[in-house]
């Protein structure tokens, strides 16, 4: 078990392509940590490195205190699941598991024993001498998590371990991984791209962009306290509505409702500054349904283009007839959004109850809770606040 | 895909036609080989004597009077050193190539084709001379070094193939379980490249069997001859008769090492061995 520090680490490719710029990264004793972000953003480039399976270009690494910039993989003491498991299909399951300890050159008698004790906890004793090919992808998930843990390192290395499964197992997964991290209490960096494992999984998620960290923080800082555009519209499904938005006074003016601005806003802005506006799905309700909260919201009446009922939940769309959806485009795809605000910026999604009246092209009374409005810099897609 | 009778019948007349077109030759061989001296020319073709006179002869008079013993323990001493080597060396060469970014890569692998496609006959001159000069002429090691030099190509190609197949993320799993890069290679990669391999061999093992010009060029005594050549200076018991039965029979004798090391090496080629390795 260890801390793993990353310093300014940086990884510059032959060409002058920069994966990862300047990475500051803590890792805390026994923190599971995930690193998420849209493909291509470096994360995993970042994992690799932190493997010593690629250089590092510049910066310092260091595991448990030493740095270990030129250290090889086998020199870090660091165990790592690969997405596609890279399981060897020449060695049994038994043989899989002990593979690294047998290179250690520990005691036969010690290797069985860790690996059927390992084999124990992951459910895998009558499979040990199995070879992986004749195993379920559920099962190599587990052999591949095993080979890890048998080791007992200093941190787990995971890249997207869980992409390949279905997305029931995904789940099941999930949840054992979650638990398996918490009990061995190994420091763990975990890459994916799916928000729900990373809001799920993490004590800690570092949201990249292009190379750059761009926020690390509990899950739920991440998803309430956004530092940028990116983070915002990343976290969260279906992702925060962006409208355009002007400041008068003591007031914001959206396409479709004048929210009153929190005291914390107020300081942040100026009269008539032009803003984006962040507002989540189930910051809308339905007018009739609020009861006695209605007093402390604003209320506006919209078109329903679209209804999707979930069961347990509603969203209704509504278009925000704002003539200013190009500025709104351009700052979100300035940030990266652009796979994330879709083709249409315009629309506006609310999570409504499951008991809502709203029907597609029926108008509809919205309430929206303007203490959760976020409001961010045109500009450059900074969170604005005081 | 259903075939219909008539689909298969065509079919089996096809493939019975090329079987006998390519095994009549090889039944005439053995057939010659079984013949008495009298009966050689006889143009029968089931022998109307049998006789194992052909194949005793080969070996009369043990190693030092036979003319075929000597050739027959350089053929397979030599080849199965160029095997070997060859598969070693370019076992590396292709690991290289299929694995690492470095300068020249490329030029690498056009420089072993076009060493393939060169004429070995144009090079036969000057390796005489060289090998003169050197020492090497007529040694196991003047065969083994131009064997080498035109199977290597082909041992590198087919290598490369069969490395690129194999997932890289294997390689840094091993690493990260604490394996040199050396043993990545042989522990990992090697066993799951094993057909590769052996396909590689028996290419290989093949060409340098088969070698007659080399052979024929490069040496001058039983000392290195090799099978192929040797049968040119087969001599009839007299100087008027053909050595027609015993070349036949040393013709047979060859052709069963090549048998037995396909066949031996054929059971290792199981497809599909990496299966299970990643989820596909």
């Amino acid at each position: 078990m260890a801390d793993i520090v990353l310093d300014h680490v940086t990884k510059k490719y032959g060409d002058g392509y920069e994966a990862v710029k300047s990475m500051d990264l803590e890792i805390k004793d026994g923190e599971f940590m995930i690193l998420v972000g849209p493909s291509g953003c470096g994360k995993s480039t970042a994992l690799n490195m932190i493997a010593g399976l690629e250089d590092i270009s510049d910066g310092e690494l260091k595991i448990d205190g030493e740095v270990v910039n030129n250290r090889a993989p086998k020199d870090r003491d660091i165990a790592m699941v690969f997405q596609n498991y890279a399981l060897y299909p020449h060695m049994t399951v038994r043989e899989n598991m002990g593979f690294a300890l047998k290179l250690a050159k520990v005691d036969q008698k010690e290797i069985d024993a860790k690996v059927e004790e390992a084999a124990k906890t992951l459910d895998l004793t009558e499979h040990l001498d199995r070879k992986p090919a004749n195993l379920s992808g559920g099962q190599r998930q587990r052999v591949a998590m095993g080979r890890a843990i048998v080791r007992d390192p200093k941190a787990f290395l995971m890249d997207e371990p869980l992409s390949n499964l279905d997305a029931k197992l995904r789940v099941q997964m999930r949840t054992e991984v979650a638990e398996l991290q918490s009990r061995l209490g190994t420091t763990t960096v975990y890459v994916t791209h799916d928000q729900t494992e990373a809001m799920t999984l993490g004590d800690r998620v570092a949201v990249m962009r292009s190379g750059v960290l761009q926020q690390v923080d509990t899950p739920a800082n991440l998803y309430n306290d956004p530092v940028n555009l990116f983070v915002a519209g990343f976290i969260g499904s279906p992702s925060m509505n962006f409208v355009h938005g002007k400041v008068h006074g003591d007031e914001v003016e959206l396409p479709f409702a004048t929210l009153p601005l929190t005291d914390e806003l107020k300081g942040a802005v100026s009269d008539g500054q032009e803003v984006i506006c962040g507002l989540r799905p189930e910051h809308f309700e339905d007018a009739e349904l609020v009861g006695d909260h209605l007093g402390e919201g604003v209320t506006f009446e919209a078109k329903i283009d679209l209804v999707e009922s979930m069961g347990s939940e509603l969203y209704a769309y509504f278009d925000a007839g704002s003539q200013e959806v190009e500025k709104v485009e351009q700052a979100a795809s300035e940030a990266g959004l652009e796979e994330l605000a879709g083709g249409d910026t315009n629309q506006v999604v609310t999570r409504l109850s499951p008991e809502s009246k709203a029907k597609r092209g029926e108008t509809l009374k919205l309430w929206v809770d303007p203490d959760r409005l976020l409001l961010f810099d045109p500009a450059n897609g900074e969170r604005l606040r005081s | 895909m259903e075939h219909t009778a008539r689909e298969k019948t065509l079919w089996t007349i096809g493939l019975a036609l090329v079987l006998i077109f390519a095994l009549i030759p090889v039944v005439w061989i053995i057939s010659l080989s079984l013949k008495t001296p009298a009966t050689i020319t006889d143009q029968a073709f089931i022998p109307s004597e049998f006789s194992l006179e052909n194949y005793k002869s080969l070996f009369d008079g043990g190693i030092s009077e036979s003319p075929f013993i000597k050739p027959l323990i350089n053929s397979l001493g030599i080849a199965l050193i160029t095997t070997a080597v060859s598969i070693v060396l370019a076992s590396f060469a292709a690991y290289a190539i299929a694995r690492l970014e470095f300068p020249g890569r490329n030029v690498i692998l056009a420089g072993a084709l076009a060493i393939a496609m060169f004429p070995p006959i144009s090079t036969v001159g000057p390796l005489f001379d060289m090998w003169r000069t050197l020492g090497l002429y007529d040694t196991w090691l003047g065969l083994i070094i131009p064997y080498l030099t035109f199977s290597l190509p082909l041992a590198i190609y087919t290598l490369v193939a069969f490395f690129k197949e194999i997932p890289w993320d294997l390689e840094k799993a091993a690493q990260v379980d604490g394996a040199t890069p050396f043993q990545a290679f042989t522990k990992v990669i090697v066993p799951l490249a094993a057909p590769g391999m052996f396909t590689a061999a028996i290419l290989v093992f093949i060409f340098a069997w088969n070698d007659f010009l080399f052979a024929i060029s490069l040496t001058s005594s039983d000392a290195s001859r090799t099978v192929p050549a040797a049968l040119a200076f087969f001599t009839g018991d007299s100087q008027f008769t053909q050595p027609t039965g015993s070349i036949a029979a040393a013709a047979v004798i060859v052709t069963i090492p090549i048998i037995i090391f396909v066949l031996l090496f054929q059971r290792r080629i199981v497809a599909g061995l990496t299966s299970g390795a990643v989820k596909g």
